[in-house]
């Protein structure tokens, strides 16, 4: 066996600087090749989310996205005329914390579809809010019409068994997205039908 | 207002050790005694106090500049393991009998997950620097009451019977489970 | 012969999770779905597999004084690339272990494995030292996880066991349960070993 190096200050400063440099430059390596791959899988996770939410559409909608007060609007068209906007929402009063949402409205304000991106609630309970059962409930429903809240809290959502609280933060994703929506989208349209009510939800 | 939200459920809540399971080894391990439980729990709010303040200014004047973020474990497990030897080194020379009192614990602190975690946690939640370092130490307080609550139930148990197979690790489990039962109570406290 | 002793012991002798009852947060915290246990015991695997190596190649060239210094750095330079890898190619499984991928570096097995083997060893032990203890690790975090996903969710790697309507132990996919069930697994293991010793 060879001889292990002295532990000299001379050495150990040598052999710590050698050992970090290669390292440092393997990791640089490492990051610069899964650096697109990440950037892809982001887009894509975006992408199949907004697909998911919003009726058919032929435009990339990723390209002209907006952000508005921290959500993110995606607009679809097709044949250059607007079928849907998806919105990337979120709650932080999640059972694990903040959740990130996708909901799809129609023009009109009617909510088409919902969905989650990304969430650490509890497997089994708060999880069950991917299931079709909890989130179809919303499609088709106009949160001017439909009281968005959980039936325990006085409102016309039936929560999931024991994961109120995730039920409870489902709604409030939904309720930011469709608040922001009304008054950057609908309200900017002057024969909007839905002005009206809309300030029945706001108060 | 927004300072007491973060310090009930850092405390309560989101117990580090009892609802995100981080710093379970010395939380097994150093909970025999009520005394050696607290020492344990008075170095660890010091350390994690300083390290949340550390890493962040790493984070934002360092390694963002950079636009080396992917580096922020390596650099942050640095921060920690320097810090620690710079706090024993100091507690040695300026106060003899608190190193008495907390010296063996201090290195045991750089391997304990709560002190990384916790400060990866801090970034990832957006908070500022007062934030962060108000929430490391209610986080850290909150690590103290789990592991003195541990230590007070582990001094009972020592003078019961347990069963020959339940001894040790097992029968700490189950207790710790229990605790986290009863910590689950407090989930309501906050809207 | 002996490399196989080597690998077979941290799979049941020396199992890290059961026995030495070594790096227990992740054990405790990523254990609610089967999947998760996987995921987690494949990502540690792979750190301890590659730390392993690279510290008993470098060994002599490491002085004493600063080696465990050393040994954090090449753990945490594995952890960071495990990091970069899952968040490129598997998303979904990366965001629910979330702040435990990072913490690998922290996590007792791997700096343990460093210290007390790889160091004193040639690469090729070293390397079914890391694989075996890799496997022990995965095997009880699996095992812990199925069970917690059955009892309180009916399913077990999403595939529904239990009839469909029935009755769960939801404790045990919450915090509570994981102590539980981890305590009683170290029980059954005791009692095992007490057995055949």
């Amino acid at each position: 066996m060879a001889k292990k190096l002295e532990s000299n200050l001379r050495n150990m400063i040598l052999s710590l600087m050698i050992i970090s440099v290669v390292m440092s430059a393997a990791l640089g390596y490492v990051y610069l090749l899964t650096k697109g791959p990440i950037e892809a899988a982001n887009k894509q996770k975006e992408v199949s989310a907004v697909t998911e939410v919003i009726p058919a559409f032929d435009n990339d909608p990723t390209t002209s996205s907006k952000i508005i007060d921290g959500l993110t609007f995606y607009e679809g068209t097709k044949d250059g005329k607007l079928v849907g906007t998806a919105v990337k929402t979120f709650t932080e009063k999640g059972f694990s914390g903040r959740f990130d949402m996708m909901v799809g409205f129609l023009p009109d304000g009617t909510i088409n579809k919902t969905t989650v991106i990304e969430h650490k609630e509890t497997p089994g309970l708060g999880s069950k809010m991917t299931n079709p059962k909890f989130k179809d409930q919303f499609n088709g429903k106009k949160p001017s019409e439909f009281k968005m809240k959980v039936k325990k809290d006085g409102g016309q959502v039936d929560a999931i068994t024991a994961a109120t609280i995730s039920s409870r933060a489902y709604c409030d994703g939904i309720q930011k997205a469709y608040d922001l929506y009304m008054t950057n989208y609908v309200n900017n349209t002057p024969d909007s039908a839905d002005t009206v009510e809309m300030k029945g939800v706001t108060q | 207002m927004e300072f007491i939200t973060v310090i009930i459920l850092a405390l309560f809540v989101n117990n580090v050790v009892l609802a995100q399971f981080l710093g379970i080894c010395p939380f097994l391990g150093v909970s025999n005694k009520v005394s050696t439980a607290l020492g344990m729990g008075t170095a660890v709010v010091f350390v994690m106090a300083l390290a949340n303040l550390v890493t962040y200014l790493v984070y934002f004047y360092i390694l963002v500049p950079l636009g080396i973020e992917f580096m922020q474990t390596i650099s942050f497990i640095f921060v920690i393991a320097f810090l620690v030897q710079v706090v024993e080194i100091i507690l040695k020379k300026v106060a003899p009998p608190l190193y008495q009192a907390l010296g063996i614990y201090l290195p045991l602190i750089t391997t304990n997950c709560a002190v990384l975690g916790i400060a990866l946690l801090a970034i990832l939640k957006n908070y500022n620097m007062i934030m962060s370092v108000v929430y490391a130490s209610a986080i850290a307080v909150g690590f103290t009451l789990a592991i003195v609550l541990m230590a007070g139930i582990r001094e009972q148990l020592d003078i019961n019977g347990v069963p020959k197979g339940m001894k040790g690790f097992p029968i700490s489990l189950i207790t710790a489970g229990l605790l986290s039962l009863a910590f689950m109570g407090f989930s309501g406290l906050v809207k | 012969m002996s490399n196989i002793k080597h690998l077979l012991n941290g799979i049941i002798k020396e199992n890290p999770t059961l026995v030495l009852v070594l790096g227990t947060c992740p054990t405790l915290a990523v254990t609610t779905a089967a999947e998760n246990g996987i995921g987690m015991g494949a990502a540690t695997t792979f750190v301890l597999v590659f730390s392993n190596l690279f510290i008993a190649l470098l060994k002599n060239l490491i002085p004493d004084k600063v080696r465990i210094a050393a040994f954090i750095l090449v753990i945490a330079t594995f952890v960071t690339i495990v990091d970069l890898v899952m968040k490129a190619f598997v998303p979904a499984l990366y965001a629910t272990l979330g702040i435990f991928i990072p913490l690998i570096v922290v996590n007792c097995i791997i700096l343990g494995r460093a210290e007390a083997f790889a160091q004193k060893n040639k690469p090729i032990p070293a390397i079914l030292d890391g694989i075996g203890m890799g496997l022990g690790f995965t095997l009880a975090l699996t095992v812990m996880a199925s069970v917690r996903e059955l009892l309180g969710n009916g399913t077990i790697f999403n595939i529904p066991i239990l009839p469909e309507g029935s009755t769960t132990i939801l404790i045990f996919i919450l915090p509570p349960g994981a102590f539980i069930t981890y305590g009683y697994l170290i029980a059954i293991m005791n009692r095992f070993k007490a057995k055949y010793n």
